[in-house]
């Protein structure tokens, strides 16, 4: 009997009290049922592991058919003849033993495929190009052809022969995804979005901060009640009711004091964006402020120095890790930003660091254009490109925030 | 004296420039709130609510973008609320405070908060569209193109992992204001671990689970990016199912603003709308807000 009741107490960690004889059978039941709530419970809990996890893994996974081909990329960049090995590499990768020896099939998969690819665009231009090619060796070899518009396989061959170019244009300043010779810079969208980034930075980070300092340490009771709630409210307006007003009201007004040409355009969207971030920084720098010890305070006013002084130079560089933090998170939101972006930015991927003209951020060209391509497309995987660089940025400044930050803060606060 | 008269004027302008960024944000967030309510107030109507749109979206009302902003966040809660809660509760009454287990998962919750909602569409249409229901598809309807194309569904789904963290978070909150001497006096009677935390510890964060429901409910509402490529449509002539695409309030005014032909001529109906989505989440946070100040008043208590 001792022995049971020790078994049994021991899987609730010894937390209950040592049962007596009669309730005891009654108590076995439950502690069954006690046993498979915990497992559940903590089955469950790792459901938020899991998911980061399967968010890495699947978007991962859409973007990968971009790197497919790209060891053997490397031979062919270097020596030109640019036809010759795309044909070759578009049979090679269509992974047909059949087609392998046989380079004009291998073509003929390959641009017909193509073709199919571009005219869901409604891009005309591609026939012209190559009708006469195209139609001799659909002659040729009609069961290849066929082969290519049924299955999934052979269109991701070409895809992948694509991927040889989408690569080599990555770096390449112009976003044209849509065209013939497709082209899939994307350098120009990271300099929008940072361009973007900068701006709202400067609009919020400011403002954000200096107000979070105002509410920790100068503000009295009922200001503290009105200025909480109404930034708490302002985090919960809808990002696409903030690029609304951005679009219709700020857009115009803005125009209207500085007088530039494009009425939309990252000047609109920073501030539309630094709007969207400003509770975050507020909030978190908030706390950081609020977490820095009474005693810090007490001990400066005891030595003489006055409110302002102790909040300047006393209590915020105490919080500095913190306040880092807040920042950090709110580059983390204006980078992942789409609706702002999407509404208020003008969606023209140019390079330009002029403020006053119209960028397209990486997440607005995700949100822009995934509705409209084709699953499986090149353009479909450099746009899941595109998602996990976002998705790896955003985690690292995230843990950045958590680990680097917080664990400096708290040695900081601790006088260590 | 006069050295201590600069120190104080130096003092006052700065403490007036902290006031100024603070009066600045509540003025940006009046002047928002103003416009859309003002530019709205003529639109909004019973009809407007009730009605379809009509004549090419450029009349009408947004009956099916309300009914299927319902429909979302009814299934996202039923998904999100009960994993969250849960979650919550393995968090304050079973893990350790620092153990390894505790600490991945409230960074995973962290991560999960910040992660940009575009990427939580893409995950969507990468694994619940391309992979669960194409598998469906696959399995049950012979390949026929069912459940592995957008729909209310996967949309749902997508838009609860979005807001998961947001329940964990006010449930964590509200269940660690429950006092620790009212779980020993549960644990001291002879309760289990498990009949303490279902008749002490659940009812005494109601509140706390409620707050996160309201403000899932809040966000989900208006959240676009998880759902531009994973169920929202355009314009439907009739209102959705499970498996089909559907109209939402914060997708309808991006469509309208930016898609649209005639800007200018819906322009009524895009105010109507945005000051739809704008009062509803703003009446859903006033809540939450208000019940939330309630828990940490209990708490400091």
């Amino acid at each position: 009997m001792t022995k049971k009741n020790k078994v049994k107490t021991s899987q609730t960690r010894g937390e209950d009290i040592q049962p007596s004889v009669h309730i005891d059978i009654t108590r076995k039941r439950f502690r069954i049922g006690d046993f498979l709530a915990e497992k559940i419970i903590k089955g469950v809990a790792f459901l938020s592991i899991t998911i980061i996890v399967l968010i890495f893994f699947f978007v991962f996974r859409e973007a990968f058919p971009i790197f497919n081909t790209s060891k053997e990329i490397i031979k062919p960049a270097t020596e030109q003849a640019k036809a010759d090995t795309q044909e070759t590499y578009g049979a090679v990768t269509d992974g047909d033993s059949k087609v392998k020896p046989n380079e004009i099939n291998g073509a003929v998969s390959d641009t017909s495929a193509k073709k199919d690819v571009q005219e869901t665009y409604g891009d005309v231009t591609d026939k012209q190009e190559n009708p006469e090619q195209n139609g001799v060796q659909k002659a040729n070899s009609s069961a290849i052809t066929a082969k290519s518009t049924s299955t999934y396989t052979v269109s991701a061959g070409s895809g992948t022969d694509d991927n040889q170019s989408a690569l080599k244009t990555m770096l390449s300043k112009e976003w044209v995804p849509v065209s013939e010779k497709p082209r899939y810079g994307i350098l120009a969208l990271i300099i929008g979005t940072f361009k973007i980034t900068l701006i709202s930075l400067l609009f919020a980070a400011p403002l954000a901060i200096l107000a979070a300092l105002y509410t920790a340490e100068f503000a009295n009771k009922r200001m503290k009640e009105i200025i909480k709630p109404t930034i708490e409210l302002l985090a919960g307006f809808p990002s696409v009711v903030i690029g609304f007003f951005a679009l219709m009201v700020l857009a115009t007004f803005l125009q209207n004091v500085f007088h530039y040409s494009t009425r939309l355009n990252s000047f609109v969207g920073g501030i539309a964006m630094g709007i969207a971030a400003i509770p975050i920084i507020f909030t978190i720098t908030e706390d950081a402020l609020t977490a820095v010890p009474r005693s810090f305070n007490e001990a400066s006013l005891a030595l003489g120095a006055s409110k302002w002084q102790t909040a300047f130079f006393v209590i915020l560089p105490a919080a500095t890790p913190g306040i880092f933090a807040a920042i950090l998170l709110g580059i983390g939101r204006v980078f992942g930003e789409t609706m702002i972006a999407l509404m208020a930015t003008g969606n023209a991927a140019l390079m330009d660091l002029n403020p006053f003209e119209s960028v397209r951020t990486l997440a607005a060209t995700i949100g822009a254009e995934m509705a409209e391509v084709v699953f499986g497309d090149t353009h479909y995987n450099v746009l899941f490109l595109i998602g996990s660089l976002l998705f790896v940025f955003t985690f690292v400044l995230n843990a950045i925030a958590e680990f680097y930050v917080k664990g400096k803060l708290m040695k900081r606060i601790q006088g260590k | 004296m006069i050295n201590s008269f600069k120190k104080n004027i130096k003092g006052i302008v700065i403490e007036g420039i902290t006031l100024v960024s603070a009066l600045l944000i509540i003025a940006i967030v009046i002047i928002m709130l103003l416009v859309i309510f003002i530019g709205g107030k003529d639109t909004l109507s019973w009809e407007f609510l009730t009605s379809f749109p009509t004549e090419g979206m450029t009349k009408g009302g947004i009956f099916p973008a309300l009914y299927g902003t319902a429909l979302l966040v009814i299934i996202m809660s039923i998904a999100a609320v009960p994993f969250g809660t849960i979650t919550a509760i393995y968090l304050t009454e079973y893990a350790k405070e620092n153990s390894i287990i505790a600490k991945t998962i409230r960074f995973a919750v962290r991560t999960l908060a910040v992660i940009p909602s575009i990427i939580y569409g893409l995950f969507g249409l990468g694994f619940f569209i391309k992979f669960v229901g194409a598998h469906i598809d696959g399995a049950f309807f012979g390949g026929e193109l069912r459940w592995g194309q957008p729909n209310l569904l996967w949309a749902s789904l997508t838009m609860s992992l979005l807001t998961l963290p947001v329940v964990i978070v006010s449930v964590e909150e509200s269940l660690k204001t429950v006092p620790q001497d009212l779980r020993a006096a549960s644990l001291a009677l002879g309760a289990t671990k498990w009949q303490t935390i279902r008749k002490v510890v659940l009812p005494g964060s109601i509140s706390g689970i409620m707050t996160g429901t309201i403000l899932a409910v809040s966000r989900g509402a208006g959240e676009v990016a998880p759902i531009l490529f994973t169920g929202a449509a355009y314009y439907l002539a009739t209102l959705p199912g499970l498996s089909d695409q559907f109209m939402v309030l914060g997708y309808h005014i991006y469509v309208l603003t930016t898609q649209s032909a005639n800007v200018d001529q819906t322009l009524p109906i895009q105010f109507g709308t945005t000051c739809v989505l704008l009062l509803l989440t703003f009446v859903l946070n006033m809540t939450a807000v208000i019940l939330r100040y309630r828990i940490r008043k209990k708490k400091n208590r």
